[in-house]
């Protein structure tokens, strides 16, 4: 029959739901048999999730325990990358080390955690600053860890940052070609002190309140500056426009004050601090790592500059 | 003996660090001094030894040919500083769960505090303030204590000893800031910490804080000792006897410098060897001051209408 061909009856045009069922059949035949195999190639992926798209996007290089892999770890990360891949071995000594450089820059993160967490809770100023402390010390849950935290680290730092320079010291380490870095230090020493001292008034306690009294008193007797100090009044030095009257934003320690040292310590003074921070570790770096422990030298050795 | 005065002193929670420091101090300074002695040791049968010089390595820690000179950051180094973080967090979780961060009255400033004393690392400064006027001991020391920390890179010459301790090589340098560090700086603030009490006065540890104690001492300036009246004598008399005392203390420094350190004398510029003459006989003149408070009852030396040192 003329109309007849392998195709059918009607030529190629068959009905169309005989075509969507064979259509309907493959797929659920495709299911049947592909989807096994999927779901086992997928378990057996997630057996190893460190081949996975997302993880590699993530880490750029394998873990396996090699060298490469040691150091990659190092280089490749914004964090660790501050460190060096790898160090001369006595370098890790805790007696030489101390570590207080590190334990100072972890309390400042601690600080600054912690720190974040109370200025919730804080308002800098006369009528609440101190119902704040008390509403934190008895209503904020773990509100007074936090406080007794941020404190106790702020203490804590400042005998860090100490120990730290006395180590520095005792093993010469701010000679050649670290002198400028010493010097950071030293500013940083000084940042230290004063975001405990400006922390200091913030409770807005006797405590606080004397303390920060003493100390900015001592501004009056600036010389040039202050007007009781050392040629202030011929200056024309005023409790009004001196140095204190700068620094307390007052003649006296009171609303101004407490706004000024707030601002100081959460903002102005970290900001300096983390600036001088980048620089203090950078460098360290750049000046050929910690100093040692080097090996002795010996003073027949030393070759004196010729003048 | 009031050992509940003493007590309610060293147990003030801003007190406690500074009663941690003391133990922690003389730990780390155990720690320098074992390992300065050792190397010390090595130093000296290095240079009685020539040949061993050229081949030794140079520490006083063990080391072996074919050990390995440098080591992974990680593991090695990023552990402990990751076992360090753990403890210091630790140690911080400890303390303030025990202890919590005083809190006193409003503040009130028609009620003084007494005694009103500053956060215990400014108390070396407030124990100044007893022999100094406020612009020595409250602007010009703590401003020369940082230049003269930011210039010891500067005037320390000696190459010896950097990076390990020691003391044999650089017994100047330590122990000049050994002086002003753990003598002058934590002394005083020990002093300021537990033994003055209300109005400053002196009680010694355990001795009860009697808040109506009061203290007639006649403190006498210099120049009344030598019968000075005239406002201009006493100037003139003054800048003679502190410009004496640097004139003469740096002789002094300047005789026992050359003979016993006579490799950094040799070294050091002129400028470098005056900024360091400065610095020296400024720090010794707190004590020198102190002195003569403590011995003589002078309260000043120079007397101008400006200003009294």
């Amino acid at each position: 029959m003329a109309e007849e061909n392998q195709n059918g009856k009607n030529g190629n045009r068959v009905g169309l739901l005989e075509r969507v069922k064979a259509g309907v059949k493959e797929d659920v035949q495709s299911l049947k048999s592909d989807l096994p195999v999927k779901a086992k190639e997928q378990i057996e992926g997630l057996k190893d999730p460190t081949k996975t798209q997302v993880f590699t996007s993530i880490f750029r290089h394998k873990h396996d325990d090699t060298p490469r892999n040691r150091a990659l770890g190092v280089l490749s990360n914004v964090f660790l990358h501050l460190h060096p891949a790898k160090i001369n071995r006595d370098a890790v000594r805790y007696s030489y080390t101390w570590g207080m450089g590190g334990i100072t820059f972890y309390l400042f993160i601690v600080l600054t955690f912690t720190g974040v967490l109370l200025m919730f809770y804080y308002h800098p100023s006369k009528v609440q600053a101190f119902r704040d402390v008390l509403y934190l010390e008895h209503d904020v849950p773990f509100g007074k860890l936090l406080r007794n935290m941020h404190r106790w680290a702020a203490h804590l730092m400042v005998i860090a940052v100490w120990l730290h320079m006395f180590r520095v010291f005792l093993t010469g380490s701010y000679k050649k070609p670290r002198e400028f870095n010493w010097n950071v230090g030293v500013i940083l020493l000084v940042l230290t002190l004063l975001l405990s001292f400006t922390g200091y008034l913030l409770p807005d306690d006797q405590l606080g309140f004397w303390a920060v009294t003493v100390g900015t008193n001592m501004a009056r007797a600036t010389p040039l500056l202050g007007h009781e100090g050392p040629f202030g009044k011929m200056l024309g030095m005023t409790p009004y426009n001196d140095v204190r009257f700068g620094l307390l934003g007052g003649s006296i320690v009171d609303a101004n004050a407490l706004l000024r040292s707030y601002i100081w310590h959460c903002i102005g003074i970290p900001i300096v601090a983390s600036i001088f921070m980048i620089v203090h570790f950078w460098r360290v770096r750049k000046d050929g790592g910690i100093s040692g422990p080097a090996p002795v030298m010996l003073a027949s050795e030393v070759k004196e500059p010729k003048k | 003996m009031d050992w509940r005065q003493l007590w309610e002193i060293v147990s003030a929670p801003d007190n406690v660090p500074i009663v941690g420091l003391i133990p922690l101090l003389i730990f780390y300074i155990y720690l320098a001094w074992k390992q300065a002695k050792a190397n010390d040791e090595l130093i000296a049968e290095l240079e009685t030894n020539p040949a061993m010089a050229k081949t030794h390595h140079r520490k006083s820690w063990p080391f072996r040919p074919g050990w390995q000179k440098e080591i992974h950051v990680w593991p090695f180094l990023l552990r402990i500083e990751f076992l360090a973080a753990m403890i210091v967090s630790i140690i911080l979780m400890v303390w303030s769960i025990t202890l919590s961060a005083p809190l006193e009255e409003p503040s009130n400033p028609n009620l003084t505090m007494n005694p009103a004393k500053a956060p215990w690392y400014f108390l070396g400064l407030q124990e100044m303030l007893v022999y100094f006027d406020p612009w020595i001991a409250g602007v010009v020391m703590p401003t020369l204590i940082i230049i003269g920390l930011m210039a010891i890179p500067y005037i320390d010459t000696n190459p010896l000893g950097s990076g390990y301790y020691t003391w044999k090589q650089r017994k100047f340098s330590i122990g000049t800031f050994l002086f002003g560090f753990i003598i002058l700086w934590v002394a005083m603030i020990i002093i300021g910490t537990f033994i003055r009490g209300p109005g400053w006065q002196w009680f010694w540890p355990g001795q009860t804080w009697d808040h109506n104690r009061l203290i007639y001492e006649v403190n006498r300036d210099l120049p009344d000792l030598f019968g000075i009246t005239s406002n201009l004598a006493k100037g003139i008399f003054g800048a003679i006897v502190v410009g004496g005392y640097y004139l003469l203390g740096g002789f002094v420094v300047h005789a026992l410098f050359r003979r016993y350190n006579p490799k950094d004398y040799k070294r050091m510029s002129l400028l470098q060897y005056s900024i360091m003459m400065f610095f020296l006989l400024t720090m010794v003149g707190l004590p020198a001051k102190m002195l003569l408070r403590l011995l003589w009852h002078i309260k000043y030396v120079w007397i101008t209408p400006w200003f009294n040192v």
